[in-house]
């Protein structure tokens, strides 16, 4: 449990290890804490922080780890929303099982979509999910489909009750659930990518030939990388739209997909425990930005993405990553970097 | 048979809007090999550039002749000012300042006239073309201004030296520096070029589905589709699936039940995705191999 | 004396690795330079430093005017033509585009129609071939259209990439027989980087032999060939 550990590790080898681990326990212990001290509003807000960012975690899997590009997100987190939804309202099944199925349903839409991966271009994915975010809202309204999606009204669905008679409220339980769920993601999220399969993946990132000439199947570690991927953030999805009881086309509209692209790149592109921080900055920014003018968001989003990108050209990495690393080698012994040629 | 002639007539219309997008996108792709997710909003961005000329007074052309103008510096500026700097980050960075520069100006235009929708005027009337219940004025009007631009451009690529060192500066920057060709400039022609056709495109369709911050991010996509189908490696290409992308759109939108009448962006993803899939490189372009 | 161009202790990496250790040379007015040397010797970098297409340090001076730094673009327009490690061939483009372009650099824009019939007479084949996209000639062809290009500017000198690189013998011969009268006819300097040293040496005044980055040895290219060690090692004879 560890996850934020290893990525302090490159900059501070020995001692940043128990510091991650503090870290950890410490944020784990205000964590269990807050839903007897925050007001109900906030830790609604703090839930969705917990939503988002298993959602940016997915978003990393597939480009931090593998590469691969998906403006598309959003749509994965639509159908796991939209599974959730009508698994509750329409055949009444309990939330909790809703969170695999919409897992499963979006692990297969992944692994489809992720299959002309194989051939393209990363730019090319990266068209092909973009028209994917675009037109899932337009997806939504068909009427085919209008049976199950109730249309442009969209579904209300309840909020469940804590379950053993435990003494919470719904939003108090709905913190813990989420929270255990995020802990269990993020957990299998950092053991896949320090298992075989995760060196795999970030051997066809960094160097797709030798890792096919390694004896790497590129082809099949891709696509189920955008399966996984899809599934981090349908599981998403679905606990989203059991904490906002509600779903409607227009709630995963392309800015869903932009905002989960910047909380990746907020975060750390290839930095496990950076979902967080995404999730936190994706929720937090916007209302600090809409405070001063309405739709400014959008303006706050794309000037900081900017920014980093002029910070980090590579795009690997994140601003918290960026301020822990100079936080890092400014307390710590600064690891001797060799001069460069002049 | 008259619907179906009617319908062709309307696509084509409506194509030559999305074959000025994708032109668009297609300059910018040859260019710097990327595709430009801001297109659209840079064209909304111009339309209403062009409202607010209008809403100053001035004449429809000159607000249509100026606002080229300010679009074409506008691009060039975003160029220099905004991608030269990571000219050489990989494509994640291109992506995502892509998409920064999306949310800025979307933004940016809600700030500045607010998401309220506004009517835009057509310079062609409304009034059926020839007395033909057809096609109308507007419509006849954006065929032929799309034509327009398309003669143009051919001309100009053709004919020109500054079309041939932009051909030579695209097709090998290299080479193009060895001769003397001002690379870098080069590419912030191709983008002032392709924010001034985009703008042109904004106008025009505008008074169709009237202006407000979201109205391109449908008809971006549809571009995306056009110049995918017709190759993103051919200009031309890319003209012609413009205008196939808006009959198909058209069709598939009187004859296929369950489709609505309004954009039916279902079917642009269908088109990017089965031509990725299927023929890569689009009717009339290279097949793209991926670099690896 | 001041040489056409003179270079002094010109460095260039790649990365971490340093690819030229600080030449000294000079190419006269009016001469054909040779720089030899195997593969991987710096001969390529070289001329690639010589434009401005990769950082370097040092200093080069054409005419007496220091021109380290510049952006190739500008070095090119003081009549400076690279004819580039494989042909920098405009693919799509057709063959006459391809010499029109050589002469982007150019201020005078009248004699450019002259000059395009002056590279045909040279080279008759890329007349025969004017309209043709210049992927689909041959290699041999794409030599030719690199040197009629580089000729389209009017060059005061000429630094040219291995011209018979992957050509027949028919045709390295045809190549360089019209170097010659190049070099003859417009006292067009050259600096000529070749594997192939008897071929060069043969066309040169001067020679340099280049050994991992560093200049070796120098002189006359006549002393050159009949130098022992050269012989053994670069002419195989």
């Amino acid at each position: 449990m560890d996850a934020s550990a290893e990525t302090l590790s490159i900059a501070r080898p020995r001692p940043a290890l128990t510091t991650g681990r503090a870290i950890l326990l410490a944020g784990i212990v205000i964590a269990l804490a807050l839903p007897f001290v925050a007001k109900s509003f906030l830790l609604f807000q703090l839930t969705l922080v917990l939503v988002y960012a298993i959602a940016i975690c997915g978003l990393n899997l597939l480009t931090g780890f593998n590469g691969q590009f998906s403006l598309g997100h959003g749509a994965f987190y639509a159908i796991g929303a939209y599974t959730a939804a009508i698994m509750m309202d329409r055949w009444d099944i309990s939330y909790v099982w809703t969170l695999p199925a919409a897992g499963a349903i979006c692990f297969v839409a992944g692994f489809l979509f992720g299959l002309p991966a194989l051939r393209l271009e990363a730019i090319y994915l990266a068209l092909a999910t973009f028209a994917l975010a675009v037109a899932a809202p337009q997806i939504l309204k068909l009427s085919p489909l209008e049976h199950w999606t109730g249309g442009v009204q969209g579904i209300v669905i309840l909020k469940p009750d804590a379950p053993f008679g435990l003494p919470l409220n719904q939003d108090q339980w709905l913190f813990f659930f989420t929270l255990a769920v995020a802990l269990l993601m993020f957990w299998a999220a950092h053991n896949l990518i320090r298992s075989r399969t995760g060196r795999a993946m970030m051997a066809i990132r960094d160097n797709p030939i030798a890792a096919r000439s390694m004896g790497v199947n590129t082809a099949l570690y891709k696509t189920l990388t955008f399966g996984v991927s899809a599934l981090y953030t349908g599981i998403a999805g679905a606990l989203g739209a059991i904490v906002v009881q509600f779903v409607a086309p227009d709630s995963f509209t392309f800015s869903l997909s932009i905002a989960l692209l910047v909380g990746l790149v907020v975060g750390g592109v290839g930095w496990i425990p950076g979902a967080l921080f995404g999730g936190l900055f994706v929720l937090f920014v916007p209302n600090i930005a809409e405070h001063f003018s309405k739709g400014l968001s959008g303006a706050a989003y794309g000037v900081i993405l900017i920014l980093l990108i002029y910070l980090m050209p590579s795009g690997a990495g994140g601003f918290v990553q960026l301020v822990a690393r100079r936080f890092a080698s400014f307390t710590g012994r600064r690891s001797s970097r060799t001069g460069g040629n002049t | 048979m008259e619907l179906l002639l009617q319908q062709i007539l309307a696509g084509l219309a409506t194509g030559g809007i999305y074959a000025c997008m994708a032109l668009a996108i297609v300059m910018i792709y040859q260019a710097i090999d990327h595709l430009n997710f801001a297109q659209g909003e840079m064209a909304m961005f111009s339309t209403f550039i062009a409202w607010q000329l209008l809403q100053w007074g001035l004449p429809y052309w000159a607000a249509f002749v100026l606002t080229i103008g300010i679009s074409f510096i506008g691009g060039l500026l975003i160029e220099r000012v905004v991608f030269k700097p990571i000219h050489d980050a990989p494509v994640l960075s291109h992506v995502v300042v892509f998409i920064a520069l999306f949310a800025i100006i979307n933004s940016a235009a809600g700030f500045i006239w607010d998401f309220t929708i506004k009517p835009f005027p057509t310079p062609f009337g409304t009034s059926p073309l020839f007395g033909s219940t057809l096609i109308g004025a507007h419509q006849g009007g954006m065929i032929a201004v799309t034509l327009l631009v398309l003669v143009f451009l051919y001309i100009f690529f053709r004919y020109t030296s500054v079309g041939l060192a932009m051909r030579a500066a695209a097709g090998n920057p290299e080479s193009a520096r060895l001769v003397g060709i001002r690379v870098g400039w080069m590419i912030a022609l191709g983008w002032g070029m392709a924010a001034a056709i985009g703008a042109i495109a904004g106008m025009l369709i505008a008074p169709v589905v009237f202006l407000d911050p979201n109205m391109m991010l449908g008809i971006l996509l549809y571009g995306f589709a056009g110049a995918v189908l017709g190759g993103l490696t051919s200009p031309g290409g890319a003209v012609i699936g413009g205008f196939a992308v808006g009959i198909m759109e058209n069709l598939v939108g009187t004859y296929v039940p369950y489709v609505g009448s309004e954009l039916k962006l279902p079917i642009a993803l269908v088109i990017i995705v089965t031509v990725l899939v299927v023929k890569p490189g689009g009717l009339f372009g290279r097949v793209s191999v991926q670099r690896v | 004396m001041t040489a056409l161009l003179e270079v002094r202790n010109l460095r260039a990496s790649y990365g971490e690795v340093r690819a030229l250790h600080g030449l000294d040379f000079a190419i006269e007015e009016g001469e054909v330079t040779t720089l030899l040397g195997a593969n991987g010797a710096g001969k390529t970098t070289t001329l690639r430093a010589l434009c401005g297409m990769i950082p370097t340090q040092g200093e080069v001076r054409f005419e007496g005017r220091p021109i380290r730094g510049w952006a190739t673009e500008d070095v090119v327009r003081l009549g400076i033509a690279h004819v580039p490690e494989g042909r920098g061939t405009f693919v799509r483009l057709t063959v006459e585009e391809n010499l029109q372009l050589g002469a982007t650099a150019r201020r005078d824009r009248g004699g450019v129609g002259d000059d395009l019939e002056q590279v045909y007479g040279y080279f008759p084949i890329l007349k025969a071939r004017r309209l043709q996209q210049a992927g689909t000639l041959s290699g041999g062809e794409q030599q030719m259209l690199a040197v009629g290009r580089a000729l389209m500017l009017r060059p005061r000198l000429m630094l040219l990439d291995e011209p018979s690189f992957g050509l027949a013998p028919l045709i390295v011969r045809e190549v360089f027989d019209i170097l010659a009268t190049i070099n003859r006819e417009h006292r067009v300097s050259m600096l000529l980087v070749e594997q192939n040293a008897s071929l060069a040496l043969g066309l040169a005044d001067a020679a340099y032999l280049l050994e991992t980055g560093r200049i070796v040895m120098s002189g006359p290219a006549r002393e050159i060939r009949e130098n022992e060690s050269v012989r053994r090692s670069y002419l195989g004879y």
